[in-house]
């Protein structure tokens, strides 16, 4: 099973270690730093590295790379999801992920990280669980603990490790019950030069947010079910339930939990909102090259499509761009060769458009490969794939809670090649 | 307020402080002065000084404070075994703490204490534990098992714990359930012999009842275990499929992929026409899919194993194509192997679309990522026959960029389009030799000569593009000096009038000038063979290569068998069975798929069914510039080259004239000949130093080839006796069968033992299944007298008419003479039935292997043969079981063989033999599959004789 944890930053340095066994020692990290150097950016580190005597499997999370460090033959899958388990319990704990925080709070850290392995198995892992073992630190916390002297830690059994419901905790008490769920869908697709969709698909997710007196039994239905075909739960779905009815049946966990996640890839279903019209060109005179790109909305069931920004990496010959957009605003790094566009809001009756030129390198010749336009942007109040929540009621509980559904579409990868 | 402030402290003295305040009688104070040092052990720092003042912390009724010196017991016990022991008490009262938060405490953290002396004071408590009226103690204490185990497995065993942790199977709650089944595998791993994860139906049937109810975590262990048991008939696998299902819909990969393992693995027992089959396969693509859309990492990791789902049933995400079209900031290790999987789910359907992706891939801008988009055209164009004119033109399109990497690619990759495709493309010949001056990489130089040997009788000026290279030949690598050499070979047996020269040249280069023993060989091997028989030298170098098949890399059918068996783990993401690279190889077994059956029928016998079926898809990977000379001397060197007499004085005087004598013939019908040109004979120092062990080397070369198809004979029995005196009167009949040079025989013994003359004899067969038949009759000259014996062979052929015998290889046979008829039944060993054309095509192999049915399959083991692989195939060619390939995978050799009966039924064999162990396995596929078991039996007598 997982055998140690090292954190290191971007500058190399191990700033945390934890050992659930023997202690291996950090030198084995090495290897690593290795394959970092091969790896010309963080991103490329692979994230399965095999020593002579010990797998190192990574993820990078927030400029930082969590490697844990295993010696037998475990499912690599599960060492990286419980990392990512861990980034997100440091998120929740803390607010941000991040090497100071991280320092700040280093014993609550170790501590958490105690309980969520044992030997190298998982023990709790569930936020729920963790905060009623050890509290998170808040400053009105921290005052009281000077004044009084008792601790974050918990003294009582976290009674809910071992109900049928570990995700919830019981006694659970508010003056405000209330559940939102917001519908949120990423659009990832690839648009080829001619405007026309390579790949196109959506990911969508159902977080919640419930805060509800003692033990309610949620159901949620759906307008279009089907939709859903390839759907993955939050353990407290009841999976029969679904099969045979198609409605999400569930006791929740207490706060903040992504109920579900779906994906849709059925061409046909997934709209594409936005087109990007582009003429570049690198053959121009005196080492000039031509540039303009235009967004528009295309299919956005009557939506505004808002926070919209163009992300492009230019070529190496590129020495410098001078452009003028219509609206927002726009950078170029001549070192990155990066050029961001942030266009803010799409007003379908003035198109925003970038226009300019671009100083080529003189005397090479055109470089070998396109540009691709990245592109972020949001549309409030829209689930792209036509999902919508039917109803939702509640049972085992009697009073009546405030219910909220917000929807929302983003782009994924959405990328258009050049 | 915030625990950075635990990393500033004065410089001098900071350990005498932290035991100062250590010390202190302030609670408060003491809990802080633990967290810094907690904060310093963190770092790496070293604070094992202060031990003593820590340990004596541990009394104490503050949750947090006993935690904080735990954690640091645990960190430094190791270093102070002496002291730890102080603690030991404190844990051992804390067992029997009220607060169960507390006994688990204690168990968990006396569990990580790593020292002997401890360990054995953890004993009773744990016992304790294990049996504790709270679950969450009772899932504590299971885990702390496999702890103690880990420092002291004889205790372990001693003390009980494992049939404790066995029972914990059976607990009611979910969760202890799942940790010990966890800590049961891990035990597992380091015993491989012991059974302790002993399954049966009933224990199955709880564990599934457990995989609803248990954490995400809790369903891997279970899922990995459960992948482990193997069902006892179709029913039962289906209904567990049925149950593990579910998991698929899961948010954690790690349980999707684990459940994936079960399904995959216990797909194998369902038979295809079920319904349930198809919905199964349906329900497998979605998640797999699903898994693509997570972080990078665990992307690589999904995709690793889809590359191995996508070997053994590319039918699941054979319309996927699309989720795995390449994102351009997608991570470089996520983008290589997305590109893999494209290629082998490429097919006519989508040729069109995967070509315009990879032409896309190659102007992007990571090198290693366009190198391979490169080769990804190539190998589409041998793959999908439909497209590899689009392919041909995508790459020719490619090459104009003239960017320098993408050139060299795809030179390489054309070169392999030839070996598939020959004769079809090499108009574009004339475009590669425009770039030739911009080769800068040994391969693709290589790749570029190779094209121009190969083609040599269409390009013009070949000579002169071999001789450029010449130039500078011992700056070259040996891959391109291999190849010019055997380029420049082929040129001259196409065109031997104008590049003489050139090839005195290129083997005197290599064979004088280089140090190479390789090249050295290979330029002596031309030497010799162009010198004695020009005309089999161009049977053998410019012989036909056999076509190069579809699939690249794919993974041993076996291998992929059994990593299927290890899908989400380390083994799948390496491709490597966890033998080859888990720690000193403990507790690696073996796992197979299981074999398909189906409910009605009882298993086989564990031995004559260990191994999963072989799915039949045999890889054949394209060569590498240095196979070619394997390639050549393998290849046609069968019965075609009239194996010409090395003469002693052509050994003798090689050194004076090594080409001289063959040009002739290989000239003689052009006039200005060069009979009499003298090639400059190499300098009497070389061939004198190597001379006779080249020319031994090379007889015995011809003397393989010649040996070939004449060796005389398969193995023949000794002669039994087949109608004893007693029975026939008199007449004492033994015999045996055998097979020369394609004929067959039978082998007769004839005593007489009566005291009167025979005379007479006539031998007649009754029908049987092969139609063996006397195809001369029995000619005994002389009249036989008393006391007397004679020996004849009869010739026998197959026309005869023809029943099914049973056993199949039973032969009644009548025999006549003067006294009287007697009859006698013999069973003939099937080995004299095969035939000396039972060499199949490599392509012909792996084309009937996958079709032949596999319940057509039949698994025999033969035991106590202690012979090699090598010895194994000599011998049974000898009999006519050819060998069509051999491979080495993790040690163990595998040949794969066939064999052609006299009535044409072909039979087709899998060998494998591991180096040590006296049994071998062998699998036989026919479309006959009742000859199988005597089929088995003719392998066993020839090996075994």
């Amino acid at each position: 099973m997982i055998h140690s944890l090292f954190l290191i930053n971007s500058s190399g340095d191990i700033f945390l270690e934890k050992h659930w066994k023997s202690v291996v020692s950090r030198s084995v990290c090495d290897y690593f730093f290795e394959a970092q150097e091969r790896a010309t950016e963080a991103e490329n580190v692979p994230p399965v590295i095999p020593t002579p005597h010990h797998y190192l499997l990574s993820v990078y999370r927030h400029k930082i790379f969590f490697v844990a460090v295993i010696q037998t033959e475990v499912p690599p899958l599960f060492v990286i999801e419980f990392l990512h388990r861990v980034v997100d319990t440091f998120q929740d704990y803390f607010g941000v992920c991040s090497e100071p925080v991280i320092k700040d709070n280093v014993v609550v850290v170790y501590e958490v990280l105690e309980e969520m392995l044992d030997n190298g198995f998982p023990l709790a892992t569930e936020s729920n669980i963790l905060k009623e073992l050890i509290k998170p630190p808040t400053i009105l916390r921290t005052v009281v603990n000077t004044i009084t002297g008792s601790t974050n830690v918990g003294d009582q059994l976290p009674t809910g490790q071992l109900s049928v419901v570990p995700w919830r905790r019981t006694g659970v008490k508010y003056t405000n019950n209330e559940a939102y769920f917001d519908v949120i869908e990423e659009i990832d697709a690839i648009i080829d030069k001619s405007g026309s969709t390579i790949t196109a698909e959506i990911q969508g997710v159902i977080d919640a947010c419930v805060k509800l007196t003692g033990m309610p039994d949620l159901t949620l239905s759906f307008m279009n079910p089907r939709l859903l075909d390839d759907v993955s739960f939050h353990p407290c779905v009841r999976f029969k339930r679904w099969e045979s009815e198609r409605i999400l049946s569930f006791i929740p966990p207490d706060g903040n939990f992504r109920l579900l996640s779906y994906h849709v890839s059925a061409q046909n279903l997934v709209a594409i909102p936005v087109y990007v019209k582009h003429s570049i060109s690198f053959r121009g005179s005196n080492s000039l090259g031509r540039f303009e790109i235009t967004v528009g909305p295309k299919q956005t069931m009557g939506k505004t499509i808002e926070g919209v920004t163009v992300l492009s990496q230019m070529p190496r010959g590129v020495l410098n761009m001078s452009l003028t957009p219509s609206q927002g605003t726009h950078t170029f790094d001549p070192v990155t060769k990066m050029l961001s566009w942030d266009v803010g809001k799409i007003n379908p009756q003035k198109l925003p458009s970038l226009k300019g030129t671009m100083s080529l390198q003189a005397g090479a010749s055109k470089p070998d490969e396109n540009p691709t336009i990245n592109l972020q942007f949001k549309i409030q109040q829209l689930a792209i794939s036509g999902l919508k929540v039917n109803r939702l009621d509640m049972y085992g509980e009697k009073y009546k809670p405030f219910k909220g559904i917000k929807y929302m579409t983003k782009a994924g990868k959405f990328q258009v090649r050049t | 307020m915030t625990d950075s402030k635990y990393f500033t402290t004065t410089k001098k003295g900071e350990i005498f402080e932290l035991k100062a305040e250590l010390n202190s009688d302030k609670k408060e104070k003491k809990k802080e002065a633990v967290k810094k040092v907690i904060a310093s052990m963190t770092v790496g720092k070293d604070v094992s000084a202060l031990f003593p003042d820590v340990v004596n912390c541990m009394q104490t009724d503050n949750l947090e404070l006993k935690k904080l010196v735990y954690l640091y017991l645990m960190n430094y016990a190791k270093s102070q075994p002496d002291m730890a022991i102080m603690a030991v008490n404190t844990f051992v009262k804390d067992c029997e703490d009220p607060n169960p938060l507390i006994r688990a405490l204690a168990v968990r953290t006396m569990g990580c204490i790593r020292v002997d002396k401890i360990t054995e004071y953890l004993c009773e408590p744990l016992r304790k534990c294990l049996k504790d009226e709270d679950p969450y103690v009772r899932k504590t204490a299971a885990v702390c098992v496999a702890k103690l185990h880990d420092i002291n497995a004889q205790l372990v065993e001693d003390q009980g714990f494992l049939d404790t942790l066995k029972d914990l199977i059976s607990d009611s709650n979910p969760m202890v359930v799942a940790n010990a089944v966890a800590a049961l595998s891990e035990i597992a791993e380091s015993h491989p012999s012991s059974n302790l994860l002993d399954l049966n139906p009933q224990s199955i049937n709880k564990l599934l009842t457990a995989l609803n109810e248990c954490t995400e975590w809790g369903q891997i262990f279970i899922l990995d275990c459960l992948a482990n048991y193997t069902p006892k008939d179709d029913r039962e696998a289906q209904s567990i499929c049925e149950r593990v299902t579910p998991r698929l819909s899961h948010a954690n990969s790690a349980v999707v992929l684990s459940a994936v393992k079960v399904l995959m693995k216990f797909m194998e027992m369902l038979s295809k026409d079920l319904d349930y089959y198809g919905t199964l396969l349906k329900k497998l693509a979605p998640p797999l899919v699903t898994l693509l859309s997570a972080e990078p990492e665990l992307q690589y990791v999904a995709l690793r194993n889809i590359n191995l789902i996508v070997q053994k049933r590319p039918e699941i995400l054979k319309h996927e194509m699309k989720v795995f079209f390449v994102k351009y900031n997608d991570p470089i290790y996520v983008k290589l192997e997305k590109l893999d999987i494209m290629i082998r789910l490429a097919s006519q359907a989508n040729i069109a679309q995967v070509l315009a992706e990879l032409k896309e891939y190659a102007t992007e801008v990571d090198v290693d990522f366009v190198r391979k988009a490169v080769r990804a055209i190539g190998r589409c164009a041998i793959k999908v026959e439909q497209s590899a004119e689009r392919c041909v033109s995508t790459l020719l399109d490619l090459i104009q960029t003239k960017v320098n990497y993408v050139v060299q690619e795809a030179i390489v990759v054309i070169k392999d389009i030839f070996r598939k495709y020959p004769n079809k493309y090499e108009s574009v010949i004339a475009t590669l030799c425009e770039n030739l001056d911009s080769l800068d990489e040994p391969e693709a130089r290589a790749a570029m000569i190779w094209i121009v040997g190969e083609y040599a009788e269409r390009i013009d000026n070949a000579d002169e593009l071999l001789e450029s290279f010449l130039e500078g030949f011992h700056d070259e690598s040996t891959q391109v000096q291999l190849q010019l050499l055997t380029a420049i070979v082929k040129l001259f047996l196409k065109k031997p009038t104008e590049t003489q020269e050139l090839v005195q040249q290129v083997l005197s280069l290599a064979t004088q000038d280089s140090d190479n023993p390789d090249l050295r060989d290979r330029g002596y091997i031309y030497w010799r063979l162009l010198s004695t028989d020009p005309v089999a030298a161009k049977e053998v170098v410019l012989a036909e290569k056999p076509l190069i098949s579809e699939e690249t890399d794919l993974i041993e059918p076996t291998l992929l068998d059994e990593l299927i068996c290890y899908i989400g783990t380390l083994a799948s993401v390496y491709h490597k069975p966890p033998s080859a690279f888990v720690e000193g190889g403990r507790g690696v077994v073996h796992k197979s798929l299981p074999p398909r059956t189906a409910s009605n029928e009882s298993t086989e016998s564990p031995e004559t069914a260990p191994a999963g079926a072989p799915t039949g898809e045999q890889p054949d990977v394209i060569p590498t510039q240095g196979d070619l000379l394997g390639d050549l001397l393998n290849l046609d060197l069968g019965p075609p080259v009239s194996g010409p007499p090395l003469t002693t004085s052509s050994v003798q005087m090689g050194a004076v004239d090594l080409l001289g004598g063959g040009l002739d013939s290989l000239m003689g019908d052009e006039p200005e000949g060069i009979g009499d040109t003298n090639f400059g004979a190499p300098p009497p120092a070389a061939p004198a130093r190597v001379g006779a062990p080249i020319g031994s080397g090379l007889s015995d070369l011809f003397d393989l080839t010649s040996g070939v198809g004449t060796l005389s004979g398969s193995y023949v029995p000794p002669k039994a006796v087949w109608l004893p005196a007693m029975k026939a009167k008199g007449l004492e009949i033994s015999g045996t069968f055998t097979r020369q040079v394609g004929s067959i025989s039978m082998d007769l013994q004839l005593t007489n033992k009566a005291l009167q003359v025979m005379t007479d004899f006539a031998i007649q067969f009754n029908r049987n299944s092969f139609g063996l038949a006397p195809a001369a009759p029995l000619q005994v000259h002389a009249p036989l007298s008393p006391n007397q014996t004679v020996e004849i062979s009869l010739p026998l052929n197959t026309v005869g008419s023809v029943m099914k015998m049973d056993p199949l290889n039973n032969l009644q046979v009548a025999v006549k003479n003067n006294i009287d008829i007697f009859y006698f039944s013999t069973l003939y060993p099937l080995h004299i039935l095969f035939v000396e054309d039972g060499k199949m095509d490599r392509q012909m192999f792996l084309a009937t292997w996958k079709d032949i049915p596999n319940e057509n399959e039949a698994q025999f083991q033969i035991r106590d043969c202690s012979l090699n692989a090598e010895a194994v195939s000599t011998k049974l060619q000898s009999s006519n079981i050819f060998t069509i390939a051999k491979r080495n995978v993790e040690g163990q050799d595998m040949l794969y063989q066939s064999l052609k009966l006299t009535n044409g039924i072909w039979v087709l064999a899998e060998l494998r033999i591991q180096p040590g162990n006296p049994s071998f396995m062998l699998s036989l596929k026919c479309r006959a599959p009742e000859v199988s078991q005597h089929v088995y039996q003719a392998y066993e007598t020839i090996l075994k004789n």
